[in-house]
């Protein structure tokens, strides 16, 4: 590589940190928090006796998990106003990828609620509690330690999906990266670039994961 | 600690009012009849034992006591622990219709409050304490003080020797701490009737001897028990009354040590033998 092109990888580094400070980050952060507590309130839904809840959250997340993701932001972006929503690039792709996470978010979350054991419910109703006291004091506490390594992939996942938010104009890492190839014609160099900085991000996470994991365990047999 | 004293007034001749009365308790599992139609009475200070097959429903008799399972028919009436502002609730199930719904709240609510049970698998909250572990209920649902409540989970504890785990998780704990926690648990929601379902079971052999000798302890102090049992050692020593629970029905009930060495039914007799004389 010319000593130019390094200049300009030097150049663009602080753009496309920029970038993910101001884009990607606060994106996929905004977006994973909404789309959990929607993965919550689906996974109740989910688990409901009654038939109606459980059916209209099974077929949101069968539409979720069976439509691409690209398909459901340009639906939000570029469809919408058809219909005379317009949703601003912003808004449009948080709403996007809370919908989608909450898909996903979902199963995780029922499946670690139902990997509780059923005696901690009851010893939960013997001491006298709710039935919803017993899921956020005793149920929810624990299924969360099993779901911490499963969503903290799709966290991970949704990181890096962020950058599909550059196709509806969102200026976000990928974003500052195309525009600055595409003004210095230095493709190859720019985009690996991105991906580094993606990839320095998903590692800065799974220690993340990582540490939360350990104190999560602190009260279980190893 | 110890439950409210034996009325000590009571003349001689009258017996001691019922604590807890079960009237023709029925329960299916689907097409499966688990209890035909269980009566039972359990005076203030009575160590009820219940033994029986697996399968036999003994263990679905001490859920419903607990509101773990809903009966479809008969009634359970309970008596608070100080009758002077507990009155007796009366739950009837053939009103509910086998329905958790179908009970008002607050009966099954007044049900679990007069009730503890301790689990064959302690059932600890692993994510809490052992001293949150026995702070949970009363803090938390019963909303008594913190600080009351602590001082009585700490003498608690102390009394059954587990005062220096009030820190540890359960998981650090042996299966005879875990059960000694699982009935400190119980007894820190005051319960009018301790409920105790195969509680050594799940045991190693060497730890059984702690947990009963607690229970045997507690029994002596007035407490009023129901306990499903395979012991029966143990329910001879500790018990006031037998019941031999089988297909849904209590068979025979009586004087432990009269019942356990001369059962009347034949069934009866061949479950004794069966424990006596496994191979």
């Amino acid at each position: 590589m010319s000593e130019s092109t390094w200049q300009l990888l030097l150049d663009s580094l602080w753009p496309l940190i920029h970038g993910a400070i101001t884009g990607t980050i606060p994106l996929a952060l905004s977006s994973f928090a909404i789309g959990l507590v929607l993965a919550l309130g689906l996974a109740l839904m989910r688990l409901s006796r009654r038939r109606w809840l459980s059916s209209i959250a099974q077929v949101y997340i069968s539409i979720v998990r069976g439509t691409p993701l690209l398909v459901q932001l340009f639906v939000i972006f570029y469809g919408l106003p058809s219909l005379g929503i317009v949703i601003d690039p912003w808004p449009s792709a948080i709403v996007a990828f809370s919908i989608n996470v909450g898909g996903y978010a979902a199963e995780v979350i029922r499946a670690a609620i139902l990997s509780v054991p059923k005696g901690q419910w009851e010893a939960a109703y013997m001491i006298g509690m709710s039935h919803r006291r017993a899921l956020t004091r005793i149920i929810l506490p624990q299924a969360a330690r099993v779901s911490v390594p499963p969503l903290s992939n799709t966290f991970i996942s949704l990181v890096k999906d962020t950058s599909l938010a550059s196709l509806i104009l969102v200026t976000e890492l990928f974003r500052e990266a195309q525009q600055v190839a595409a003004f210095s014609q230095q493709f190859m160099a720019l985009y690996l670039e991105a991906a580094l900085l993606y990839w320095v991000i998903c590692l800065v996470l799974s220690s993340g994961q990582g540490a939360l994991e350990k104190r999560l365990d602190r009260y279980v047999a190893h | 600690m110890s439950p409210t004293d034996q009325p000590t007034d009571q003349p001689a001749d009258q017996p001691t009012p019922a604590l807890l009365t079960v009237r023709g308790l029925q329960k299916s599992f689907g097409a499966n009849q688990v209890l035909q139609s269980i009566d039972l009475t359990v005076a203030r200070g009575q160590v009820l034992a219940l033994i029986g097959p697996s399968g036999s429903g003994k263990t679905t008799v001490l859920r419903c006591l607990n509101g773990l399972e809903i009966a479809d028919g008969g009634t359970i009436e309970i008596i608070g622990a100080d009758d002077a502002t507990h009155a007796p609730v009366t739950i009837d199930f053939a009103a509910a219709h086998g329905s958790r719904s179908g009970v008002p709240k607050k009966t099954l609510g007044t049900l679990r409050d007069r009730s503890a049970m301790v689990f064959q698998h302690y059932n600890l909250f692993p994510h809490k304490t052992v001293l949150e572990n026995v702070m949970e209920g009363p803090v938390v649902v019963q909303r008594r003080p913190r600080a009351e409540v602590e001082a009585e989970a700490l003498a608690l504890l102390e009394r059954v020797g587990l005062s220096e785990k009030r820190d540890s998780y359960p998981f650090e704990l042996s299966g005879g701490q875990q059960q000694r926690v699982g009935i400190v648990r119980a007894l820190a929601l005051r319960p009018t009737v301790l409920l105790f379902d195969e509680p050594t079971s799940a045991l190693d052999p060497e730890l059984v001897g702690d947990v009963l000798r607690l229970i045997k302890e507690l029994a002596a102090e007035g407490w009023t028990m129901v306990i499903v049992t395979h012991e029966l050692e143990f329910a001879r020593e500790v018990a006031s009354e037998v019941a031999f629970v089988d297909g849904g029905t209590i068979v025979e009930h009586g004087d432990p040590k009269e019942m356990l060495r001369n059962p009347q039914h034949e069934r009866t007799r061949q479950f004794l033998h069966r424990l006596l004389f496994p191979f």
